[in-house]
Protein backbone atom coordinates (compact mmCIF):
# COMPACT_ATOMS: atom_id res chain seq x y z
CA UNK A 1 0.00 0.00 0.00
CA UNK A 2 1.34 3.39 -0.92
CA UNK A 3 1.24 5.94 1.87
CA UNK A 4 -1.01 8.95 1.32
CA UNK A 5 0.75 12.22 2.11
CA UNK A 6 1.26 15.77 0.90
CA UNK A 7 4.45 14.48 -0.70
CA UNK A 8 2.52 11.76 -2.58
CA UNK A 9 0.09 14.36 -3.94
CA UNK A 10 2.99 16.50 -5.17
CA UNK A 11 4.71 13.47 -6.72
CA UNK A 12 1.55 12.38 -8.51
CA UNK A 13 0.83 15.91 -9.67
CA UNK A 14 4.18 15.90 -11.41
CA UNK A 15 3.56 12.60 -13.19
CA UNK A 16 -0.05 13.12 -14.24
CA UNK A 17 -1.59 11.05 -11.44
CA UNK A 18 -0.53 7.77 -13.05
CA UNK A 19 0.86 6.24 -9.85
CA UNK A 20 -2.24 5.94 -7.65
CA UNK A 21 -3.26 2.36 -6.96
CA UNK A 22 -6.61 0.81 -6.01
CA UNK A 23 -7.46 1.60 -2.41
CA UNK A 24 -8.20 -2.09 -1.79
CA UNK A 25 -7.49 -5.21 -3.84
CA UNK A 26 -10.25 -6.82 -5.85
CA UNK A 27 -10.49 -10.31 -4.37
CA UNK A 28 -12.05 -13.63 -5.31
CA UNK A 29 -13.04 -15.88 -2.41
CA UNK A 30 -10.59 -18.48 -1.12
CA UNK A 31 -11.91 -21.88 -0.03
CA UNK A 32 -11.43 -21.19 3.66
CA UNK A 33 -10.76 -18.35 6.07
CA UNK A 34 -10.11 -18.29 9.80
CA UNK A 35 -12.82 -15.67 10.14
CA UNK A 36 -15.56 -14.64 7.72
CA UNK A 37 -17.39 -11.38 8.37
CA UNK A 38 -20.76 -10.94 6.65
CA UNK A 39 -21.46 -7.30 5.78
CA UNK A 40 -19.00 -4.64 4.65
CA UNK A 41 -20.57 -1.73 6.48
CA UNK A 42 -18.54 0.26 8.96
CA UNK A 43 -19.06 -2.25 11.78
CA UNK A 44 -18.05 -5.30 9.72
CA UNK A 45 -14.98 -3.59 8.30
CA UNK A 46 -13.91 -2.18 11.67
CA UNK A 47 -14.30 -5.65 13.18
CA UNK A 48 -12.00 -7.09 10.50
CA UNK A 49 -9.53 -4.25 10.98
CA UNK A 50 -9.21 -4.80 14.73
CA UNK A 51 -9.05 -8.59 14.30
CA UNK A 52 -5.88 -7.93 12.34
CA UNK A 53 -4.49 -5.01 14.28
CA UNK A 54 -5.27 -6.00 17.87
CA UNK A 55 -5.33 -9.80 17.61
CA UNK A 56 -3.09 -10.71 14.68
CA UNK A 57 -5.88 -12.60 12.88
CA UNK A 58 -5.44 -11.78 9.21
CA UNK A 59 -6.81 -14.74 7.27
CA UNK A 60 -10.12 -12.89 7.10
CA UNK A 61 -12.74 -12.20 4.43
CA UNK A 62 -15.44 -9.55 4.52
CA UNK A 63 -18.38 -10.51 2.31
CA UNK A 64 -20.74 -7.83 1.01
CA UNK A 65 -23.87 -8.48 -1.04
CA UNK A 66 -23.91 -5.03 -2.60
CA UNK A 67 -21.15 -2.50 -2.60
CA UNK A 68 -18.95 -1.51 0.27
CA UNK A 69 -20.64 1.00 2.55
CA UNK A 70 -23.86 0.80 0.51
CA UNK A 71 -25.91 -0.05 3.59
CA UNK A 72 -26.59 2.33 6.46
CA UNK A 73 -22.94 3.31 6.71
CA UNK A 74 -23.28 5.30 3.49
CA UNK A 75 -26.80 6.54 4.25
CA UNK A 76 -26.57 8.19 7.64
CA UNK A 77 -26.35 11.78 8.82
CA UNK A 78 -22.91 11.12 10.40
CA UNK A 79 -23.55 12.46 13.89
CA UNK A 80 -20.89 11.32 16.36
CA UNK A 81 -21.43 11.80 20.09
CA UNK A 82 -21.03 9.82 23.31
CA UNK A 83 -23.40 11.54 25.75
CA UNK A 84 -25.46 8.46 26.58
CA UNK A 85 -27.18 7.81 29.89
CA UNK A 86 -26.19 4.26 30.81
CA UNK A 87 -22.62 3.32 31.76
CA UNK A 88 -22.10 0.50 29.22
CA UNK A 89 -23.25 2.81 26.40
CA UNK A 90 -21.09 5.71 27.51
CA UNK A 91 -18.09 3.34 27.66
CA UNK A 92 -18.40 1.98 24.11
CA UNK A 93 -19.55 5.22 22.46
CA UNK A 94 -16.82 7.23 24.18
CA UNK A 95 -14.23 4.63 23.13
CA UNK A 96 -15.52 5.04 19.58
CA UNK A 97 -15.50 8.82 19.72
CA UNK A 98 -11.95 8.88 20.99
CA UNK A 99 -10.87 6.47 18.22
CA UNK A 100 -12.51 8.79 15.67
CA UNK A 101 -10.20 11.58 16.83
CA UNK A 102 -7.15 9.74 15.52
CA UNK A 103 -8.78 7.63 12.82
CA UNK A 104 -7.41 9.60 9.87
CA UNK A 105 -3.86 9.15 11.18
CA UNK A 106 -4.38 5.51 12.21
CA UNK A 107 -5.78 4.54 8.80
CA UNK A 108 -3.74 7.02 6.75
CA UNK A 109 -7.07 7.99 5.22
CA UNK A 110 -8.81 11.32 5.68
CA UNK A 111 -12.18 10.60 7.30
CA UNK A 112 -12.75 14.33 7.86
CA UNK A 113 -13.63 13.94 11.53
CA UNK A 114 -14.95 17.31 12.57
CA UNK A 115 -15.43 17.74 16.34
CA UNK A 116 -17.66 20.75 15.83
CA UNK A 117 -19.89 20.08 18.83
CA UNK A 118 -23.34 18.53 19.11
CA UNK A 119 -26.27 20.04 20.97
CA UNK A 120 -29.42 18.14 21.84
CA UNK A 121 -32.21 20.65 22.32
CA UNK A 122 -34.49 20.36 25.31
CA UNK A 123 -37.90 21.46 24.07
CA UNK A 124 -40.10 20.13 26.86
CA UNK A 125 -39.73 20.22 30.66
CA UNK A 126 -39.36 16.46 30.56
CA UNK A 127 -36.37 16.77 28.26
CA UNK A 128 -34.79 19.44 30.48
CA UNK A 129 -34.89 17.02 33.40
CA UNK A 130 -33.76 14.10 31.22
CA UNK A 131 -30.74 15.94 29.81
CA UNK A 132 -29.69 17.35 33.18
CA UNK A 133 -29.72 13.80 34.45
CA UNK A 134 -27.64 12.69 31.45
CA UNK A 135 -25.14 15.52 32.04
CA UNK A 136 -24.71 14.31 35.66
CA UNK A 137 -24.33 10.71 34.49
CA UNK A 138 -21.76 11.81 31.91
CA UNK A 139 -19.78 13.65 34.61
CA UNK A 140 -19.55 10.39 36.57
CA UNK A 141 -18.60 8.47 33.42
CA UNK A 142 -15.81 10.91 32.56
CA UNK A 143 -17.56 12.08 29.39
CA UNK A 144 -17.41 15.86 29.13
CA UNK A 145 -20.87 17.32 28.52
CA UNK A 146 -22.86 20.20 30.00
CA UNK A 147 -26.43 21.43 30.15
CA UNK A 148 -26.50 24.89 28.59
CA UNK A 149 -28.98 27.77 28.72
CA UNK A 150 -31.10 29.02 25.80
CA UNK A 151 -28.85 32.10 25.57
CA UNK A 152 -25.79 29.88 25.11
CA UNK A 153 -27.70 27.83 22.50
CA UNK A 154 -28.34 31.03 20.54
CA UNK A 155 -24.70 32.03 20.86
CA UNK A 156 -23.49 28.68 19.49
CA UNK A 157 -26.14 28.51 16.77
CA UNK A 158 -27.54 31.94 15.87
CA UNK A 159 -30.01 30.63 13.28
CA UNK A 160 -32.11 28.92 15.97
CA UNK A 161 -35.43 30.50 16.94
CA UNK A 162 -35.68 30.03 20.70
CA UNK A 163 -39.33 31.01 21.12
CA UNK A 164 -41.12 28.67 18.75
CA UNK A 165 -44.81 28.57 19.65
CA UNK A 166 -45.00 24.78 19.84
CA UNK A 167 -41.43 23.82 20.66
CA UNK A 168 -39.58 26.57 22.56
CA UNK A 169 -35.88 25.92 23.27
CA UNK A 170 -35.48 25.52 27.04
CA UNK A 171 -31.79 24.57 27.01
CA UNK A 172 -29.59 21.88 25.53
CA UNK A 173 -27.21 19.05 26.32
CA UNK A 174 -23.93 20.14 24.76
CA UNK A 175 -20.91 17.95 23.96
CA UNK A 176 -18.13 20.03 22.46
CA UNK A 177 -15.95 17.05 21.41
CA UNK A 178 -18.79 15.49 19.42
CA UNK A 179 -19.25 16.16 15.70
CA UNK A 180 -19.37 14.51 12.29
CA UNK A 181 -17.15 12.55 9.88
CA UNK A 182 -17.26 11.56 6.22
CA UNK A 183 -19.22 8.28 6.25
CA UNK A 184 -17.97 6.72 2.98
CA UNK A 185 -14.39 7.53 3.93
CA UNK A 186 -14.75 5.54 7.14
CA UNK A 187 -15.73 2.44 5.15
CA UNK A 188 -13.11 3.07 2.46
CA UNK A 189 -10.35 3.76 4.97
CA UNK A 190 -10.98 0.54 6.89
CA UNK A 191 -11.27 -1.47 3.66
CA UNK A 192 -7.93 -0.15 2.47
CA UNK A 193 -6.27 -0.94 5.79
CA UNK A 194 -7.80 -4.45 5.87
CA UNK A 195 -6.74 -5.17 2.32
CA UNK A 196 -3.27 -4.00 3.21
CA UNK A 197 -3.15 -6.58 6.00
CA UNK A 198 -3.90 -9.28 3.40
CA UNK A 199 -7.62 -9.58 4.07
CA UNK A 200 -10.11 -10.11 1.23
CA UNK A 201 -12.93 -7.61 0.76
CA UNK A 202 -15.41 -9.31 -1.56
CA UNK A 203 -18.26 -7.23 -2.96
CA UNK A 204 -21.37 -8.49 -4.79
CA UNK A 205 -21.15 -11.66 -2.73
CA UNK A 206 -24.40 -12.36 -0.90
CA UNK A 207 -24.51 -14.89 1.89
CA UNK A 208 -27.52 -17.13 1.21
CA UNK A 209 -26.99 -19.83 3.82
CA UNK A 210 -25.04 -20.67 6.95
CA UNK A 211 -23.57 -24.16 7.29
CA UNK A 212 -22.96 -25.91 10.57
CA UNK A 213 -22.06 -29.29 12.05
CA UNK A 214 -22.81 -30.43 15.60
CA UNK A 215 -23.92 -26.94 16.59
CA UNK A 216 -20.72 -25.29 15.31
CA UNK A 217 -20.57 -23.03 12.29
CA UNK A 218 -18.49 -24.45 9.41
CA UNK A 219 -19.01 -21.95 6.63
CA UNK A 220 -21.37 -19.98 4.45
CA UNK A 221 -23.10 -20.47 1.13
CA UNK A 222 -22.80 -17.42 -1.11
CA UNK A 223 -23.60 -16.23 -4.59
CA UNK A 224 -19.89 -16.77 -5.29
CA UNK A 225 -19.82 -20.35 -3.98
CA UNK A 226 -19.27 -22.04 -0.63
CA UNK A 227 -16.73 -20.57 1.76
CA UNK A 228 -15.55 -22.42 4.86
CA UNK A 229 -14.61 -20.60 8.03
CA UNK A 230 -13.43 -21.24 11.56
CA UNK A 231 -15.50 -18.40 12.99
CA UNK A 232 -18.30 -16.30 11.58
CA UNK A 233 -19.25 -12.71 12.38
CA UNK A 234 -22.69 -11.51 11.27
CA UNK A 235 -22.64 -7.72 10.95
CA UNK A 236 -25.54 -6.86 8.64
CA UNK A 237 -27.65 -4.24 10.49
CA UNK A 238 -31.20 -4.28 9.06
CA UNK A 239 -30.72 -7.74 7.59
CA UNK A 240 -29.75 -9.37 10.90
CA UNK A 241 -33.09 -11.13 11.31
CA UNK A 242 -32.69 -12.68 7.88
CA UNK A 243 -29.19 -13.97 8.64
CA UNK A 244 -30.25 -15.18 12.10
CA UNK A 245 -33.00 -17.14 10.40
CA UNK A 246 -30.33 -18.86 8.25
CA UNK A 247 -28.37 -19.67 11.41
CA UNK A 248 -31.49 -20.99 13.13
CA UNK A 249 -32.25 -18.45 15.86
CA UNK A 250 -34.48 -15.44 16.39
CA UNK A 251 -33.42 -11.95 17.45
CA UNK A 252 -35.05 -9.19 19.49
CA UNK A 253 -34.89 -7.00 16.40
CA UNK A 254 -37.27 -5.32 14.02
CA UNK A 255 -36.13 -3.70 10.78
CA UNK A 256 -37.65 -0.35 9.90
CA UNK A 257 -36.91 2.48 7.49
CA UNK A 258 -35.18 5.64 8.64
CA UNK A 259 -34.88 8.59 6.29
CA UNK A 260 -32.65 11.57 5.68
CA UNK A 261 -32.57 14.44 3.19
CA UNK A 262 -30.24 17.20 2.05
CA UNK A 263 -30.93 20.69 0.80
CA UNK A 264 -29.34 22.68 -1.97
CA UNK A 265 -25.96 24.05 -0.85
CA UNK A 266 -25.97 27.44 0.85
CA UNK A 267 -23.32 29.65 2.45
CA UNK A 268 -22.02 28.55 5.86
CA UNK A 269 -24.73 29.28 8.44
CA UNK A 270 -24.25 26.76 11.25
CA UNK A 271 -21.06 25.16 12.50
CA UNK A 272 -22.51 22.83 15.11
CA UNK A 273 -24.82 19.81 14.92
CA UNK A 274 -28.31 20.33 16.32
CA UNK A 275 -30.56 17.47 17.37
CA UNK A 276 -34.20 18.09 18.24
CA UNK A 277 -35.30 14.74 19.58
CA UNK A 278 -38.84 15.67 20.57
CA UNK A 279 -39.72 16.46 16.98
CA UNK A 280 -37.34 13.93 15.36
CA UNK A 281 -35.29 16.49 13.49
CA UNK A 282 -31.50 16.57 13.19
CA UNK A 283 -29.54 19.11 11.23
CA UNK A 284 -25.97 19.98 10.37
CA UNK A 285 -24.28 21.67 7.44
CA UNK A 286 -21.97 19.66 5.22
CA UNK A 287 -18.67 20.99 3.94
CA UNK A 288 -20.36 21.43 0.56
CA UNK A 289 -22.94 23.72 2.19
CA UNK A 290 -25.93 21.39 2.08
CA UNK A 291 -28.14 21.23 5.15
CA UNK A 292 -28.14 17.55 6.13
CA UNK A 293 -31.40 16.59 7.84
CA UNK A 294 -32.33 13.36 9.56
CA UNK A 295 -35.86 12.38 10.47
CA UNK A 296 -37.75 9.84 12.54
CA UNK A 297 -38.05 6.11 11.93
CA UNK A 298 -41.16 4.47 10.51
CA UNK A 299 -43.29 2.44 12.86
CA UNK A 300 -43.53 -0.76 10.85
CA UNK A 301 -41.21 -3.43 9.46
CA UNK A 302 -39.77 -2.71 6.06
CA UNK A 303 -36.84 -3.81 3.89
CA UNK A 304 -37.38 -1.49 0.91
CA UNK A 305 -34.96 1.34 1.86
CA UNK A 306 -37.82 3.76 1.19
CA UNK A 307 -39.63 5.40 4.06
CA UNK A 308 -42.99 7.09 4.51
CA UNK A 309 -43.33 10.56 3.10
CA UNK A 310 -45.33 11.83 6.05
CA UNK A 311 -42.30 11.37 8.31
CA UNK A 312 -40.27 13.68 6.12
CA UNK A 313 -43.14 16.14 6.23
CA UNK A 314 -43.34 16.00 10.03
CA UNK A 315 -39.60 16.47 10.44
CA UNK A 316 -39.42 19.41 8.08
CA UNK A 317 -42.54 21.02 9.53
CA UNK A 318 -41.04 20.95 13.01
CA UNK A 319 -37.56 22.05 11.93
CA UNK A 320 -38.94 25.08 10.13
CA UNK A 321 -40.30 26.32 13.43
CA UNK A 322 -36.87 26.03 15.05
CA UNK A 323 -34.93 27.19 11.98
CA UNK A 324 -37.24 29.66 10.18
CA UNK A 325 -34.49 30.52 7.66
CA UNK A 326 -34.68 27.08 6.02
CA UNK A 327 -38.33 27.51 5.06
CA UNK A 328 -37.59 28.39 1.46
CA UNK A 329 -34.70 25.98 0.93
CA UNK A 330 -35.11 23.43 -1.82
CA UNK A 331 -34.43 19.83 -0.89
CA UNK A 332 -32.18 18.00 -3.33
CA UNK A 333 -32.29 14.38 -2.30
CA UNK A 334 -34.06 12.11 0.15
CA UNK A 335 -33.27 8.47 0.95
CA UNK A 336 -33.87 5.72 3.45
CA UNK A 337 -31.91 3.01 5.20
CA UNK A 338 -33.13 -0.10 6.99
CA UNK A 339 -32.25 0.16 10.66
CA UNK A 340 -32.22 -2.66 13.19
CA UNK A 341 -34.17 -1.69 16.30
CA UNK A 342 -33.90 -3.62 19.58
CA UNK A 343 -36.35 -3.53 22.47
CA UNK A 344 -34.11 -1.39 24.70
CA UNK A 345 -32.65 0.69 21.84
CA UNK A 346 -29.15 -0.62 22.61
CA UNK A 347 -26.97 -2.75 20.37
CA UNK A 348 -26.10 -6.43 20.52
CA UNK A 349 -22.50 -7.69 20.48
CA UNK A 350 -22.85 -11.31 21.35
CA UNK A 351 -22.25 -14.99 21.05
CA UNK A 352 -25.20 -16.77 19.47
CA UNK A 353 -26.89 -20.15 19.97
CA UNK A 354 -24.69 -21.41 17.10
CA UNK A 355 -21.11 -22.19 18.15
CA UNK A 356 -18.35 -19.91 16.80
CA UNK A 357 -20.98 -17.67 15.26
CA UNK A 358 -21.06 -14.13 16.62
CA UNK A 359 -23.37 -11.24 15.94
CA UNK A 360 -23.07 -7.46 16.00
CA UNK A 361 -26.33 -5.65 15.33
CA UNK A 362 -29.08 -3.53 16.82
CA UNK A 363 -27.33 -0.20 16.33
CA UNK A 364 -30.61 1.07 14.97
CA UNK A 365 -30.72 4.76 14.20
CA UNK A 366 -27.39 5.57 15.83
CA UNK A 367 -24.51 3.26 15.01
CA UNK A 368 -22.31 5.35 12.76
CA UNK A 369 -20.77 7.04 15.78
CA UNK A 370 -20.00 3.65 17.30
CA UNK A 371 -18.11 2.08 14.40
CA UNK A 372 -14.54 2.02 15.76
CA UNK A 373 -15.54 1.10 19.33
CA UNK A 374 -17.90 -1.57 18.11
CA UNK A 375 -15.27 -3.03 15.78
CA UNK A 376 -12.79 -3.05 18.65
CA UNK A 377 -15.22 -4.89 20.95
CA UNK A 378 -16.49 -7.33 18.32
CA UNK A 379 -12.97 -8.27 17.22
CA UNK A 380 -12.13 -9.02 20.85
CA UNK A 381 -15.26 -11.19 21.17
CA UNK A 382 -14.49 -13.13 17.98
CA UNK A 383 -10.77 -13.55 18.73
CA UNK A 384 -11.22 -14.73 22.34
CA UNK A 385 -14.62 -16.35 22.03
CA UNK A 386 -15.75 -14.36 25.09
CA UNK A 387 -16.77 -10.70 25.34
CA UNK A 388 -14.29 -8.20 26.78
CA UNK A 389 -15.25 -5.31 29.08
CA UNK A 390 -16.73 -3.13 26.30
CA UNK A 391 -19.05 -5.84 24.94
CA UNK A 392 -19.95 -7.70 28.15
CA UNK A 393 -23.20 -5.85 28.85
CA UNK A 394 -24.43 -6.10 25.25
CA UNK A 395 -25.04 -9.86 25.11
CA UNK A 396 -28.24 -11.35 23.73
CA UNK A 397 -29.04 -12.97 27.08
CA UNK A 398 -29.93 -9.57 28.56
CA UNK A 399 -33.38 -9.79 26.99
CA UNK A 400 -34.06 -13.04 28.81
CA UNK A 401 -32.53 -11.89 32.07
CA UNK A 402 -34.13 -8.45 32.07
CA UNK A 403 -30.78 -6.60 32.22
CA UNK A 404 -31.72 -3.96 29.68
CA UNK A 405 -29.50 -1.05 28.73
CA UNK A 406 -32.37 1.33 28.43
CA UNK A 407 -31.38 4.21 26.20
CA UNK A 408 -34.90 4.99 25.10
CA UNK A 409 -35.71 6.76 28.38
CA UNK A 410 -34.39 10.23 27.71
CA UNK A 411 -34.94 10.73 24.02
CA UNK A 412 -36.62 7.67 22.59
CA UNK A 413 -34.18 7.93 19.73
CA UNK A 414 -30.44 7.91 19.39
CA UNK A 415 -28.87 9.12 16.18
CA UNK B 1 -48.29 6.16 1.15
CA UNK B 2 -49.26 2.77 2.54
CA UNK B 3 -53.02 2.18 2.32
CA UNK B 4 -54.84 -0.56 4.23
CA UNK B 5 -58.53 -1.34 4.09
CA UNK B 6 -60.04 -1.59 7.54
CA UNK B 7 -61.97 -4.89 7.71
CA UNK B 8 -64.48 -3.37 10.15
CA UNK B 9 -65.59 -0.06 8.65
CA UNK B 10 -64.40 -0.76 5.10
CA UNK B 11 -62.46 2.49 4.80
CA UNK B 12 -59.29 2.40 2.67
CA UNK B 13 -57.13 4.18 5.23
CA UNK B 14 -53.81 5.95 4.62
CA UNK B 15 -51.06 5.06 7.07
CA UNK B 16 -51.42 8.50 8.70
CA UNK B 17 -54.87 7.36 9.83
CA UNK B 18 -53.50 4.13 11.28
CA UNK B 19 -51.24 3.08 14.11
CA UNK B 20 -48.85 0.15 13.61
CA UNK B 21 -48.91 -2.54 16.28
CA UNK B 22 -46.11 -4.91 15.31
CA UNK B 23 -45.99 -8.66 14.69
CA UNK B 24 -49.34 -10.43 14.90
CA UNK B 25 -50.37 -13.73 16.50
CA UNK B 26 -47.83 -13.67 19.33
CA UNK B 27 -48.71 -16.17 22.04
CA UNK B 28 -49.05 -14.24 25.26
CA UNK B 29 -47.11 -15.58 28.26
CA UNK B 30 -48.71 -15.63 31.68
CA UNK B 31 -47.29 -15.20 35.21
CA UNK B 32 -46.05 -18.79 35.51
CA UNK B 33 -44.17 -18.85 32.23
CA UNK B 34 -40.44 -19.46 31.96
CA UNK B 35 -38.00 -16.59 31.28
CA UNK B 36 -37.48 -17.88 27.75
CA UNK B 37 -41.23 -17.62 27.07
CA UNK B 38 -41.32 -14.03 28.26
CA UNK B 39 -38.26 -13.24 26.16
CA UNK B 40 -39.98 -14.71 23.16
CA UNK B 41 -43.27 -12.95 23.78
CA UNK B 42 -41.80 -9.55 24.62
CA UNK B 43 -38.77 -9.27 22.36
CA UNK B 44 -38.02 -12.01 19.83
CA UNK B 45 -39.52 -11.26 16.43
CA UNK B 46 -39.72 -13.04 13.08
CA UNK B 47 -38.92 -9.76 11.30
CA UNK B 48 -39.19 -11.53 7.92
CA UNK B 49 -37.88 -10.26 4.64
CA UNK B 50 -41.13 -11.27 2.96
CA UNK B 51 -44.73 -11.61 4.07
CA UNK B 52 -45.31 -10.12 7.53
CA UNK B 53 -48.50 -10.68 9.50
CA UNK B 54 -48.99 -7.60 11.61
CA UNK B 55 -51.37 -5.65 13.81
CA UNK B 56 -52.76 -2.22 13.01
CA UNK B 57 -55.22 0.06 14.70
CA UNK B 58 -57.60 2.27 12.76
CA UNK B 59 -56.83 4.94 15.33
CA UNK B 60 -58.13 7.98 13.46
CA UNK B 61 -61.15 6.07 12.15
CA UNK B 62 -63.36 3.50 13.78
CA UNK B 63 -60.69 2.78 16.42
CA UNK B 64 -60.62 -0.99 15.90
CA UNK B 65 -57.54 -3.20 15.93
CA UNK B 66 -57.15 -5.45 12.88
CA UNK B 67 -54.57 -7.59 11.08
CA UNK B 68 -52.75 -7.16 7.77
CA UNK B 69 -50.51 -9.35 5.62
CA UNK B 70 -47.88 -7.22 3.90
CA UNK B 71 -44.66 -8.02 2.05
CA UNK B 72 -41.77 -6.13 3.66
CA UNK B 73 -39.69 -6.31 0.44
CA UNK B 74 -42.28 -4.85 -1.91
CA UNK B 75 -44.90 -3.23 0.38
CA UNK B 76 -47.49 -5.35 -1.41
CA UNK B 77 -50.55 -5.79 0.80
CA UNK B 78 -52.01 -9.30 0.60
CA UNK B 79 -55.06 -8.50 2.63
CA UNK B 80 -56.49 -7.41 5.96
CA UNK B 81 -58.58 -9.43 8.41
CA UNK B 82 -60.25 -9.02 11.80
CA UNK B 83 -58.38 -9.08 15.10
CA UNK B 84 -60.34 -11.91 16.72
CA UNK B 85 -58.26 -14.75 15.29
CA UNK B 86 -55.07 -16.45 16.45
CA UNK B 87 -53.77 -17.18 12.97
CA UNK B 88 -54.21 -15.80 9.44
CA UNK B 89 -57.29 -17.04 7.53
CA UNK B 90 -56.69 -20.14 5.37
CA UNK B 91 -57.81 -18.49 2.11
CA UNK B 92 -55.29 -15.66 2.62
CA UNK B 93 -52.47 -18.14 3.31
CA UNK B 94 -53.50 -20.12 0.24
CA UNK B 95 -53.53 -17.00 -1.95
CA UNK B 96 -50.06 -16.03 -0.73
CA UNK B 97 -48.69 -19.56 -1.23
CA UNK B 98 -50.24 -19.66 -4.67
CA UNK B 99 -48.74 -16.37 -5.82
CA UNK B 100 -45.30 -16.72 -4.21
CA UNK B 101 -44.71 -20.37 -5.16
C1 LIG C 1 -31.04 7.89 7.43
C2 LIG C 1 -30.13 7.41 8.50
C3 LIG C 1 -29.50 8.33 9.34
C4 LIG C 1 -28.64 7.92 10.34
N1 LIG C 1 -27.98 8.85 11.07
C5 LIG C 1 -27.04 8.48 11.97
C6 LIG C 1 -26.25 9.46 12.65
O1 LIG C 1 -26.39 10.66 12.44
N2 LIG C 1 -25.33 9.02 13.55
C7 LIG C 1 -25.14 7.70 13.82
O2 LIG C 1 -24.31 7.38 14.65
N3 LIG C 1 -25.84 6.74 13.15
C8 LIG C 1 -26.78 7.10 12.24
N4 LIG C 1 -27.50 6.14 11.56
C9 LIG C 1 -27.31 4.71 11.88
C10 LIG C 1 -26.06 4.16 11.21
O3 LIG C 1 -26.08 4.47 9.85
C11 LIG C 1 -26.01 2.64 11.38
O4 LIG C 1 -26.23 2.27 12.72
C12 LIG C 1 -24.65 2.08 10.97
O5 LIG C 1 -24.23 2.64 9.76
C13 LIG C 1 -24.74 0.59 10.86
O6 LIG C 1 -23.56 0.11 10.29
P1 LIG C 1 -23.42 -1.42 9.95
O7 LIG C 1 -22.04 -1.64 9.48
O8 LIG C 1 -23.89 -2.21 11.11
O9 LIG C 1 -24.52 -1.66 8.82
P2 LIG C 1 -24.53 -1.35 7.25
O10 LIG C 1 -23.71 -0.19 6.90
O11 LIG C 1 -25.97 -1.34 6.84
O12 LIG C 1 -23.79 -2.61 6.68
C14 LIG C 1 -24.37 -3.89 6.62
C15 LIG C 1 -23.99 -4.49 5.30
O13 LIG C 1 -24.38 -5.85 5.27
C16 LIG C 1 -24.70 -6.16 3.93
N5 LIG C 1 -25.49 -7.39 3.89
C17 LIG C 1 -26.78 -7.57 4.28
N6 LIG C 1 -27.17 -8.83 4.06
C18 LIG C 1 -26.10 -9.48 3.50
C19 LIG C 1 -25.90 -10.81 3.04
N7 LIG C 1 -26.86 -11.74 3.09
N8 LIG C 1 -24.67 -11.12 2.52
C20 LIG C 1 -23.69 -10.19 2.45
N9 LIG C 1 -23.84 -8.92 2.88
C21 LIG C 1 -25.03 -8.57 3.41
C22 LIG C 1 -25.47 -4.93 3.45
O14 LIG C 1 -25.48 -4.84 2.07
C23 LIG C 1 -24.69 -3.80 4.12
O15 LIG C 1 -23.72 -3.21 3.29
C24 LIG C 1 -28.40 6.52 10.55
C25 LIG C 1 -29.03 5.59 9.71
C26 LIG C 1 -29.87 6.02 8.69
C27 LIG C 1 -30.50 5.00 7.81
ZN1 LIG D 1 -62.03 1.16 10.61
Amino acid sequence: MKHYSAFAIAREALRGHTGWERAWRKATPKKRYDVVIVGAGGHGLATAYYLGRNHGIRNVAVLEKGWLGGGNTGRNTTIIRSNYLQDPSAAIYEKARSLYETMSQDLNYNVMYSPRGVMMLAQTEHEVRGYKRTAHANALQGVKTEFISPARVKELCPIIELRGPRYPVLGALWQDRAGTARHDAVAWGYARACSNMGMDIIQKCEVTGIRSENGQVTGVTTTKGDIACGKLGIVVAGHSGHLADMAGFRLPIESVALQALVSEPIKPCMDVVVMANTVHGYMSQSDKGEMVIGGGADGYNNYTQRGSFHHIEETVRALIETFPMISRLKMLRQWGGIVDMTGDRSPIISKTPLGNCFINCGWGTGGFKAIPGSGWATAELIARGEPGPLAAAFGLERFREGRFIDESVAAGVAH
Amino acid sequence: MLTLTCPYCGVAADETELHPGGEAHLARSGPDSADADFESYLFLRKNPRGVHFERWRHSHGCGKWFHAARDTRTMQVWGTYPAQVTEPPQDLLAAIADRTA
